[in-house]
C-alpha cells in the first residue's frame, strides 16, 4: 500500500466542459507513491479526458492537478515537458512509431533525454523488452507484430526511462489471459519492488482487482465510489455492483444520446451518408 | 491561420534559438529526410526538366526560325528555364511527390496517438518531425532546381543539336552568354521560398488532421492544393520584385 504517504499525484475540483456538458464534474482525488490506482468506468464516462488532464495533454475549464507536487495546468508546454521526464505512459493503441523498429521505439527516450553510449541504450532496451516477454524482437517493425505485442512494446518503451510514475490506458485489453497475468505480474513487482507508482484505466475487472490497492469508478462525470478492491467489491451502490459484475441490466443506461456521445468523441455529428443522398419516390 | 503562424513560429525557436540553451537537432535525420524528398524525387525532375527543355527549344525554334532569328533559342530556352520554370516546374514536383507524402505520413502518426506519445515522452514534434523535414527541404529544393536546370538545358541543346544546325560548342556559348548570375540566383532565391512553403504548409496540414483516414486523406489534398496556390502567387510575387518593379 502506501509506503510513506507522499502525495505523487493530487486532483483538485477538476472540471472539463465541452459546450454546456460536463464530462469532468468536480472531481478530486490524490494517488500516494507506491499505490496502484485503477479507473474503471463505463465507455464514454470519462477516463479517457481524466487521464489526458493527469498527462497535461488537455487544460481544465477549472480545478487543478498537481504531479509530483506541482500544478501542471498552468504551465507552459517546455515546463510540462520537464514533468513528464518524470512519467511513463502506455496508450491503448501501443502508439509506437510506425516508421522505427521495435527496439528503435524503446531505445527513443534514452537517445532523446539520455547522454547513454549506444551499448548501454541497446542493453537497457533489450532489458526492458525481456521483462515484457519480448526478447529478439529488436528489429522488428511494429507492423510485423500483434496488437498485443505491440502494446507491451509500448509498455518497455514507457518504462525505459525508469519512471517514478506509470499511466496505463487499458494494458491487458487485447491480451491473452496469460500475456494479462504477466503485464499484472510486471505492475505489481515495479509498484512494489521500486515504489513506482501506477495509474491504470481499466474495464478488464480480473486484472483491475489483482493489481489496484485502490479503485475509483467513474460516471456521469463524477466519482460513483471510491476505496480499496474489497470496498469497491463489497460496495452496496448498483452501479458498481452491475459494473463489476458485467450485467446487463442495472442502473447505468446502456443508451448515450448522440449529444452525450459527440461530447466525448470532440467530433461534429455528421448526417447519414454525409447528407448527400436522398431517397425520392419514382415518378410513374 | 493561427496553427501555421505558430509552427513557423516554433520552427524558428527550435532552428534559431534552441541550439543555444543547449537543445541541438539531431543531424543524421535531417540526411535520411534529404534522402527522401531530395535524392528520390531526382529521377522525375529530370525526367520532366528534359521534357521541358526540349519542349521549349522546339517551341523557340517554331516561333523564331520564321523570324530568322533562330540563334537566339539557346537564350529562351536558359533563362526561362533559371528565371521561371526550373524553380516553378521543379516545386510542383516535389510538392506533388514529397509534401503530400508529408503531409500523409505526419497526419497519420497524429490519428494514430503517434503525435501524443511523442509528447507524452516529453519530445516535441515540432522539433523531432518538422525540423528535419523543414531544413531537408531548405536544402534539397534548390539543389534539385540546379540539377533541373542542367537537365533541362541538355533537353534545349538534344533538340538544337540533332534537329538544327547548331553545334555543341555554338550552343553551351549562346547559353552562357544569356544570362547572368543573378537569373541563376533569383531563381535560388524563389526555390528557398518555395522549400519554406511547401514543407510548413504540409507539415501544418499533417500536424492538424482530424477524424481518421478520412482526415488524413482531406488534409493530402489541401496541402497540395494551399502549396501550389501559395507557391505560384509567391512566385508571380518574386517575379515583379526581382524583374518588374526593379
Amino acid at each position: 500500500m502506501n509506503s510513506n504517504g507522499e502525495t505523487i499525484i493530487e486532483v483538485n475540483n477538476l472540471v472539463r466542459r465541452f459546450g454546456d456538458r460536463a464530462v469532468l464534474d468536480d472531481i478530486s482525488f490524490n494517488v500516494h507513491r507506491g499505490e496502484t490506482l485503477v479507473i474503471m468506468g463505463g465507455s464514454g464516462c470519462g477516463k479517457s479526458t481524466m487521464l489526458r488532464h493527469m498527462i497535461g495533454s488537455m487544460k481544465p475549464t477549472s480545478g487543478s492537478v498537481k504531479l509530483f507536487g506541482e500544478e501542471i495546468t498552468a504551465m507552459k508546454e517546455r515546463e510540462v515537458e520537464r514533468v513528464r521526464l518524470r512519467f511513463g505512459m502506455l496508450f491503448q493503441s501501443g502508439a509506437l512509431l510506425a516508421s522505427l523498429t521495435v527496439g528503435e521505439n524503446v531505445a527513443l527516450p534514452l537517445l532523446q533525454h539520455t547522454n547513454k553510449s549506444p551499448d548501454e541504450i541497446e542493453q537497457i532496451v533489450k532489458a526492458k523488452l525481456e521483462m515484457v516477454g519480448l526478447t529478439g524482437f529488436e528489429d522488428l517493425k511494429p507492423d510485423e507484430i500483434s496488437g498485443g505485442m505491440k502494446k507491451r512494446v509500448g509498455l518497455a518503451r514507457a518504462l525505459a526511462l525508469d519512471p517514478e510514475l506509470l499511466f496505463s490506458d487499458e494494458p491487458t485489453s487485447g491480451l491473452d489471459p496469460i500475456m494479462t497475468a504477466v503485464v499484472d505480474q510486471l505492475t505489481m513487482k515495479l509498484t512494489q519492488g521500486s515504489h513506482m507508482t501506477a495509474v491504470v484505466v481499466s474495464h478488464d475487472m480480473t486484472s483491475a482487482f489483482r493489481i489496484a490497492t485502490r479503485m475509483i469508478m467513474l460516471g456521469h462525470g463524477s466519482i460513483v465510489a471510491e476505496g480499496t478492491p474489497d470496498e469497491i467489491r463489497n460496495s452496496p451502490n448498483p452501479e458498481v455492483q452491475q459494473f463489476i459484475h458485467g450485467q446487463a441490466d442495472g442502473p447505468i443506461p446502456l443508451n448515450v444520446s448522440q449529444e452525450e456521445h459527440k461530447d466525448h468523441q470532440h467530433v461534429r455529428p455528421r448526417p447519414f451518408l454525409g447528407g448527400r443522398f436522398r431517397f425520392h419516390h419514382k415518378h410513374p | 491561420m493561427k496553427n501555421y503562424i505558430q509552427l513557423n513560429l516554433n520552427l524558428l525557436y527550435w532552428i534559431l534559438i534552441a541550439p543555444f540553451t543547449g537543445q541541438f537537432f539531431k543531424i543524421a535525420p535531417i540526411f535520411r529526410q534529404m534522402v527522401f524528398i531530395g535524392v528520390r524525387a531526382a529521377p522525375m525532375v529530370a525526367l520532366t526538366a528534359f521534357s521541358i527543355g526540349v519542349t521549349l527549344a522546339m517551341q523557340a525554334a517554331h516561333s523564331l526560325q520564321s523570324l530568322g532569328a533562330e540563334m537566339y533559342i539557346p537564350d529562351l530556352v536558359m533563362l526561362t528555364l533559371l528565371r521561371e520554370m526550373g524553380p516553378v516546374l521543379i516545386a510542383v514536383i516535389v510538392i506533388g511527390r514529397s509534401g503530400s507524402a508529408v503531409a500523409a505520413e505526419l497526419g497519420t502518426m497524429k490519428v494514430s496517438e503517434e503525435i501524443e506519445a511523442l509528447e507524452v515522452m516529453a519530445i516535441n514534434p515540432v522539433q523531432y518531425l518538422v525540423v528535419p523535414r523543414f531544413l531537408a527541404m531548405l536544402v534539397m529544393l534548390p539543389a534539385l532546381t540546379i540539377f533541373g536546370n542542367y537537365i533541362g538545358v541538355l533537353g534545349g541543346w538534344a533538340v538544337c543539336t540533332f534537329a538544327l544546325d547548331f553545334n555543341t560548342a555554338g550552343y553551351i556559348l549562346r547559353a552562357l552568354e544569356s544570362a547572368d548570375t543573378w537569373d541563376l540566383y533569383s531563381g535560388m532565391i524563389k526555390s528557398v521560398v518555395f522549400a519554406w512553403i511547401i514543407i510548413t504548409v504540409a507539415c501544418n496540414a499533417g500536424l492538424n488532421v482530424e477524424g481518421g483516414a478520412e482526415g488524413v486523406g482531406q488534409a493530402t489534398t489541401a496541402s497540395v492544393v494551399q502549396a501550389l496556390l501559395a507557391m505560384l502567387v509567391m512566385n508571380a510575387v518574386l517575379t515583379c520584385i526581382f524583374f518588374f518593379a526593379a
